[in-house]
């Protein structure tokens, strides 16, 4: 038997009661978007950005959701198998501000395997929901100082004109580590979506 | 077992252009996307603790000092995979308008009013069998600014995890025999009759409980096959 999939249908625009409450609503917050955990080990992170649409105005009212590896580059599933070492869950989700503005705080992903034994550089799952959208578009956030981009099976099915809106670029605000990706939903510098 | 998620079930999904739906336009991807093979990124997703449910977080009516008004129903039904096997520990959230069809969200200014004793927000996990249960009741149908008197149907917005994170589906529900559903350009971005009419619940009459409230089904299908063919 094989069934056909229920259909995606857009988030709209007033999502945020039920999935990112955060405090305003008088819900609880099922996820957020601190996915560290004491015990987890790795290098801790910030990934802020913003999301635009077509004409560059800030998209106040879409949800991001993010997917990753601990530092080791394990996934929290049953269907990566390998031992991990810590309750770290690898999953975040977070709704954007009034200026379109997002916030993640994390632990730095390790390389993660690809296809045909070659490992894949770290990077972040991304997954975005908006007023607007129909579906979910997923991209991926690598990072600037990894060297193994280079070598990274995915983004080499990518255009090298287009590579640079995956990879996130490195700073240090207070000590700490902090990558800027931002999103472009649609243009010249619009953010590279994968078919998956 | 080990899953994987073709592609192609995705042509029941609406196109992310849909210039009927005058969000999409600035919205949606003008450059083509890259396809590629999925790695194990794309074959695993989020797994919740036990924590991620609370008792009672599927009773809608329940989470205020009194009742809301409105229509109580029994909204229910089986989360599956495209196999046709249950997806069991699936987190399931809801998010709807209140009877009068008002959103507590702070930016609807449509002029119906809101309802102290209803959020519209609820979730639950499946059980063994995939299925799920909320109660809550039936939301109204609400203007929006899209074109001129438009209204969308009485729908509750759905939001599912299944076995992976390229399964993550976010719907909406409708209601059967809705008027406006020839008029709603969110429900009819789903180009394929088929594929439109699965995000139609079904009236219950079995699982209506008589001298409280009426029931409706619907079955939620997300991505994900068996690696090894069944048998037939």
């Amino acid at each position: 038997m094989t069934l056909g999939i229920t259909p995606s249908q857009t988030v709209g625009p007033y999502f945020a009661y039920g999935l990112t409450p955060n405090g305003k609503y008088a819900w609880k917050d099922t996820f957020g978007n601190n996915l560290i955990t004491s015990d987890a080990a790795g290098e801790r992170i910030r990934i802020e950005g913003q999301v635009f649409d077509a004409d560059g105005a800030p998209v106040t009212d879409s949800m991001l959701e993010i997917w990753q590896a601990d530092a080791q580059g394990r996934y929290a599933n049953p269907a990566d198998p390998r031992p991990r070492n810590s309750t770290f869950q690898g999953f975040g989700r977070t709704g954007t501000d009034g200026d379109g503005r997002f916030v993640f705080d994390t632990i730095k992903p390790g390389s993660v395997p690809g296809p045909d034994d070659k490992p894949q550089a770290p990077h972040i799952l991304v997954a975005v929901f908006a007023r607007g959208m129909l579906r979910q578009s997923y991209t991926r956030i690598y990072f600037g100082d990894e060297p193994g981009n280079a070598d990274d099976p995915i983004l080499a099915l990518v255009p090298a004109d287009r590579r640079a809106t995956l990879i996130a670029a490195k700073s240090v605000t207070n000590g700490h580590p902090v990558y800027t990706f931002d999103i472009r939903l649609q243009g010249d510098a619009e953010t590279v979506f994968f078919e998956i | 077992m080990t899953f994987y998620f073709p592609t192609q079930s995705l042509s029941a999904f609406p196109p992310r252009l849909s210039p009927a739906y005058k969000s999409t336009p600035k919205r949606s991807p003008s450059k083509p996307l890259i396809l590629m093979k999925h790695t194990l990124s794309e074959l695993t997703g989020p797994v919740y603790g036990q924590d991620a449910v609370q008792p009672g977080d599927d009773d809608l009516t329940r989470q205020h000092a009194g009742e809301p008004l409105g229509e109580r129903i029994i909204v229910h039904g089986r989360v599956l995979d495209e196999d046709g096997r249950p997806v069991p520990n699936a987190l399931v959230e809801v998010w709807q308008a209140n009877a009068c069809g008002r959103y507590i969200h702070v930016v609807d200014q449509h002029p119906a009013p809101i309802d102290p004793n209803f959020t519209g927000s609820g979730r639950c996990k499946t059980d063994a069998n995939g299925h799920y249960k909320f109660v809550t009741v039936k939301p109204g149908a609400y203007p929006w600014g899209n074109h001129p008197n438009a209204w969308r149907p009485a729908h509750i917005h759905f939001s599912m995890f299944g076995h992976s994170f390229v399964s993550r589906l976010i719907t909406q529900m409708y209601f059967p025999g809705d008027p406006l559903f020839p008029f709603d350009p969110i429900f009819n971005s789903v180009t394929d009759e088929t594929a439109r009419n699965r995000m139609i619940s079904v009236f219950d009459l079995e699982n209506t409980v008589p001298e409280w409230a009426l029931a409706y089904r619907f079955d939620i299908v997300l991505r994900g096959r068996n690696q090894t063919p069944m048998e037939s």
